[in-house]
């Protein structure tokens, strides 16, 4: 029973915000704004129920199985690849490297100006 | 068995969406286990692997996409309640997020838009048609929302799946040798950077290869930057006259 608790409490967050994205007209897709609801809800509730626990990290566990339906979907698109084959590829290396370069280097500078509580150690531990 | 039986239960078969289920739950163990033989590289994930094997299944026995779809929809919608249950590590992360609310909310920001000009800068001064730019511009987003997105922009959400997947196995290569170049050895920054740009491939590879923090620092970044992005790339596009 608590799986099925835990599958009803992702389903009925995704259709809230199905429900939302409609209504409102937003350009975000509906399962984002679920997971926005979700995130409140989790906030409100202060705890994690164990169902949704168990549903929840069991979908993000196999995560890479769900992509492969749509990624097959790529054999419909070789025309469009192949049209555009280099400008996909050059985009898909040197963007993927200065967003890796430019997020750390941010990250860095910014984590590093913070002062540190000595305290974060000992709670990092013991996360 | 001869042949003529043979035929009429290849007919029934191919006809029911349970075939089409059961060949990509098999090719996904098989990709699995090939990867782990190959050492577990990056360049041939078990997605790209499995992907590769059940497009060559569909040309050999001639069916088209729809027709494989019909089954595999099942597994394919999942990636709805998927994509809300990335809000539990987020949550799990919620003390370690307030504590960096301004290093998170700003790295992530910088890496998002660094991300989707570079993306829709490049593919434009290339000569991408529209279509490839706006399905390439939410690459960096993990698959669920990164379709999502693609679908609502104008772009076409199965190749921006496909093209998330690529970017995922790119990322896990070449963030190594940037780190190194960046001379960056926080593992907690690495694994930011790596959530950000190549989502849940860099998150499984963050805990695979880094470390635990780094893990858990890609899970959050990976949450934050789907959920950002979906809201800050339309505005992003549209600067680009698209």
């Amino acid at each position: 029973m608590p799986l099925i608790l835990g599958m009803s409490i992702l389903l009925g967050c995704q259709f809230i915000g199905e429900i939302l994205v409609h209504a409102l007209h937003l350009p975000v897709p509906g399962p984002v704004l679920g997971m926005a609801v979700l995130l409140v809800g989790l906030m409100v509730n202060g705890r994690v129920p164990a169902g949704l626990r168990t549903s929840g990290e069991g979908l993000l566990r196999y995560l890479t199985l769900l992509f492969v339906p749509a990624g097959v979907g790529i054999m419909v698109h070789f025309g469009l690849i192949e049209a555009d084959f280099w400008p996909i590829v050059v985009t898909l290396v040197v963007s993927t490297a200065l967003t890796l370069a430019v997020t750390a280097k941010v990250m860095e500078r910014l984590t590093r100006s913070t002062p540190r509580d000595p305290r974060d150690a000992l709670r990092e531990d013991r996360s | 068995m001869n042949l003529p039986v043979l035929d009429r239960l290849w007919v029934y078969l191919s006809a029911s969406p349970l075939l089409y289920l059961l060949v990509t739950l098999l090719a996904f163990i098989a990709a699995t286990r090939i990867n782990r033989r190959l050492g577990g590289t990056p360049f041939l994930h078990p997605v790209i692997i499995a992907i590769v094997m059940l497009i060559g299944f569909l040309k050999l026995t001639r069916t088209d996409y729809a027709t494989y779809f019909e089954g595999a929809q099942f597994i394919h919608f999942l990636l709805g309640p998927a994509t809300v249950a990335l809000a539990i590590p987020l949550y799990d992360y919620r003390e370690r997020v307030r504590r960096m609310l301004l290093p998170i909310l700003l790295g992530c920001g910088a890496g998002i838009v660094t991300a989707v000009t570079s993306t829709v800068g490049l593919a434009m001064l290339m000569g991408a048609s529209r279509e490839t730019v706006l399905t390439l511009a939410p690459r960096s987003v993990t698959s669920p929302i990164a379709m999502g997105i693609a679908e609502k922009l104008g772009g076409i959400p199965s190749l921006a799946a496909g093209l998330v997947l690529l970017t995922g196995s790119v990322g896990c290569a070449l963030g190594p040798v940037i780190f190194r170049l960046v001379k960056v050895r926080d593992p907690s920054v690495q694994g930011f950077a790596m959530g950000l740009a190549a989502h849940g491939f860099g998150t499984a590879h963050s805990f695979s290869s880094i470390g635990a923090v780094a893990g858990a620092f890609a899970g959050l970044s990976m949450g934050l930057t789907g959920l950002f992005t979906a809201f800050l790339l339309p505005p992003i596009v549209h600067l680009f006259g698209l």
